[in-house]
């Protein structure tokens, strides 16, 4: 039986234009960091940091995330069903109606066209835009997985079905609103009701758009780097069934002690605690995986950027649950500590599984070799130490400024103005930027690495090929 | 079984996915912004208001300022009374925010008079030194379009009258976000509710400072009183301050309650200790310049 002729073109495709917004979404957030620490640096109206900051968010979501997101599931799931796409036609038509959904997305935020929904800023028109995008990619999927030669569906699968459902449901509760003009709307939600439906948009696109998709990845990469397959079927199905239920019930963690009823944020925060479970299930499964293969983390740098994407996974399973609860809440909420903390679920989780996606795909689609190793490794530090001073340096910033909102004098006043708080932040802002700085460099070795790799890169070797025959 | 069926595996799916959907986030809609938590007194926005909340929302103002004031002792004591359900019936969407790179600004209505709200917002380091508040000072140079916000108030429902829409023309989006942030928090009377009684007499314990100490609190005058009075209490968007027009116990109650109607904020966040310093400065301080 002879291999299905996967597409691998569209494949390639999705990979550099997911690119090309990954670097305009750290080059974006480096300017903003910029702006933070000196004011001069906003050029109204287009150039200020209120409208450039929902281009970096966006631009790292969808542009970014979600552009891996079209690369990898496309990807995987012509291997996972050993079948090729359904339809290359409608793929070729989803990569077009992604890079212009992109392009407007970031023309109107420019423009300010901004509904002030964190992670759903656009207007109406892209709105639309994103839904026909996200049923085109779905139906793409769903058919390829139905008209599929391998009867058994891995655990990757899983996870990519439940993420096409969600964003799906998500998207678009949250977008509804009625329309003005041609981009301007009203939510059809008010005030607290607004908040409520908001964020759960805003915590679940992160569990179905930031963490189910990188877990298929994960699943996937993984065992095909390391030749090795997954440790606990039974633990993957435990961990994907409690974590796609738990998930929609914690959103009002974001909104702990507002006007939000009490319960709702009692069941969010009790919720986020018992989370743990399925998450750590994962990050535990991806361990105990690597069982008498941990030399791997010396001799393949695949397995380095896995390994360390499911750490910062796990941290950032216990970080998120501790802020949860409401007394710590109360201290950190709204403070730089909270941006850390996303901060290592984007550059470090998400996308240092994204690379190694990438990484694993460029022989594979390119037929060559990865340029250089070395330089793979330099982008992998690169990249983990700029995160690290970025988060760090934000939580740090966090605390000292939590403390000083909340110092009192002896007579019961409070000892600090807001301006004397902000000022000592600018200390922070400056390790973080150059966090920032660091980061945005190894993207561009990263880049450079994939540029060589497909003008100048070596055959692959037969090795290579043999992992893959193992599918 | 479900793993060999991915039609099943996503009903199966969205049904897990739809029980705390259900719960958390459709549920709710039976009890909130329903009679049980209107609050008389809370009004829809002006058309003014409303367009100075638009371009509050078009300049991302929500990236660094929230709008929700949490039931905390630090929280109430810094910003004002706590915020509740049915103040918000009337946001399309809300603007809670969730990051505070600048100040709370829910309970921010009526705190400064407009003066300084448009000096803050042509220069903000005129008044904050060192802040990062971008200036906002073109948006003057923008006119309102009347014709659009009579749109905007009939597909939200508001009141609104062509006397009101008429005036627009006349204004700039500059004095519709003043307009808008002087709304904020401002449609219940907590400010009344608040002030704290000062009860028994009043006694100065600094009285008898001499020259150096006082000009030790000189920085607590430069970061709360100067950027209306002057750095030399010569005046500006307030009045210039002669120590002499006061008794200790009326400057005291002055500062400490402060004069809401004329557009001089309550000081009582700084505690009487720091009122006290700033009396005896304000009365008695004779360095160069005062």
């Amino acid at each position: 039986m002879g291999k299905p002729q996967y597409h691998t073109d569209i494949v390639k495709s999705f990979v550099n234009w997911s690119l090309v917004w990954g670097v305009v979404a750290v080059l974006v957030g480096v300017i903003v960091s910029f702006q933070m620490i000196n004011p001069d640096l906003n050029y109204p109206p287009y150039l200020t940091f209120g409208r450039l900051r929902p281009i970096h968010t966006n631009a790292g979501i969808y542009g970014w995330g979600v552009g891996t997101i079209f690369a990898m599931f496309i990807y995987m799931v012509q291997r996972l069903c050993k079948t090729p796409l359904w339809s290359l036609g409608l793929a070729r038509f989803q990569l077009w109606l992604f890079n212009a959904t992109i392009i407007a997305a970031a023309v109107t935020l420019l423009l300010g066209y901004n509904t002030t929904l964190e992670y759903h800023e656009m207007e109406w028109p892209i709105d639309l835009m994103i839904v026909v995008l996200w049923v085109a990619f779905s139906i793409n999927i769903i058919m390829t997985i139905i008209k599929r030669k391998e009867e058994q569906m891995y655990i990757s699968l899983w996870y990519m079905m439940a993420a096409l459902i969600g964003v799906a449901i998500l998207f678009t509760v949250n977008a509804l609103a009625v329309p003005v003009s041609a981009f301007k709307s009203y939510s059809i939600f008010a005030g607290t009701n607004s908040a409520n439906v908001q964020w759960w948009f805003g915590h679940n696109a992160v569990a179905m758009a930031l963490t189910a998709p990188p877990l298929a990845m994960f699943y996937y990469f993984l065992p095909k780097s390391t030749g090795v397959p997954i440790y606990s079927h039974r633990l993957s199905i435990i961990a994907f069934w409690s974590l796609i239920f738990m998930y929609l019930w914690t959103g009002a963690h974001h909104l702990l002690w507002t006007p939000i009823p009490d319960w709702i944020q009692t069941l969010a925060m009790a919720f986020s605690i018992m989370l743990i479970a399925p998450s750590w299930g994962s990050v535990i499964n991806g361990y105990m995986s690597m069982k008498g293969q941990w030399h791997q983390m010396r001799d393949n740098y695949l397995v380095k950027f896995l390994i360390l994407g499911i750490t910062f996974y796990g941290l950032q399973t216990l970080q998120g649950p501790m802020q949860a609860i409401r007394s710590f809440s109360a201290f950190i909420h709204y403070t730089d500590w909270v941006p850390g903390h996303i901060h290592m679920g984007t550059m470090g989780w998400v996308s240092l599984v994204s690379v190694a996606g990438i990484y694993f795909l460029l022989p594979r689609i390119y037929g060559r070799e990865v340029y250089s190793i070395p330089l793979a490794n330099l982008h992998f530090w690169l990249v983990v130490i700029g995160q690290l001073i970025w988060s760090t340096s934000m939580w740090i910033a966090g605390v000292l400024q939590a403390g000083m909102w909340n110092a009192m004098n002896a007579d019961g006043s409070l000892t600090y103005t807001f301006t004397e708080t902000m000022v000592e932040m600018y200390p922070y802002w400056w390790i973080r930027a150059i966090g920032g700085v660091i980061y945005l460099i190894g993207i561009l070795v990263f880049i450079y690495n994939v540029y060589m790799t497909v003008q100048k890169g070596k055959e692959p070797a037969p090795k290579l090929l043999e992992v893959e025959g193992r599918a | 079984m479900w793993e060999k069926k991915p039609i099943l595996l996503m009903l199966m799916a969205t049904a897990a996915i739809l029980v705390g959907t259900t719960i958390t986030m459709i549920l709710p809609f039976v009890w909130v912004n329903t009679e049980a938590d209107r609050i008389e007194g809370v009004t829809p926005y002006t058309p003014l208001e409303q367009e100075g909340r638009d371009i509050y929302m078009r300049e991302g103002c929500n990236n660094c300022h929230t709008q929700t004031v949490r039931p905390l002792v630090a929280e109430v004591l810094r910003y004002g009374d706590y915020s509740k359900s049915g103040e918000f019936v009337y946001d399309r969407p809300f603007l809670w925010g969730s990051k505070r790179t600048g100040p709370d600004l829910a309970r921010l209505g009526g705190k400064y008079p407009d003066a300084w709200h448009y000096q803050h917002m042509e220069t903000p380091r005129s008044i904050f030194p060192k802040t990062n508040m971008p200036a906002y000072g073109w948006l003057s140079n923008n006119a309102l379009k009347p014709d659009k916000v009579r749109r905007k108030m009939q597909v939200l429902g508001f009141p609104h009258s062509e006397t009101q829409i008429a005036e627009l023309a006349s204004k700039n989006e500059m004095d519709a976000i003043i307009a808008y942030l002087q709304k904020l928090g401002n449609d219940i009377p907590w400010r009344q509710t608040a002030r704290t009684e000062i009860v028994g007499e009043l006694r100065n314990p600094f009285a008898g400072a001499d020259q150096a100490t006082l000009a030790a609190w000189q920085p607590l005058f430069q970061s709360n009183c100067s950027a209306c009075h002057g750095n030399a209490m010569q005046g500006g968007i307030g009045p210039a301050l002669v120590g002499d027009d006061y008794d200790e116990d009326i400057l005291f109650r002055l500062i400490y309650d402060g004069i809401p109607e004329q557009g001089m904020p309550s000081f009582a966040n700084l505690g009487t200790e720091r009122v006290w310093q700033l009396v005896n400065l304000i009365k008695y301080d004779r360095s160069p310049g005062n």
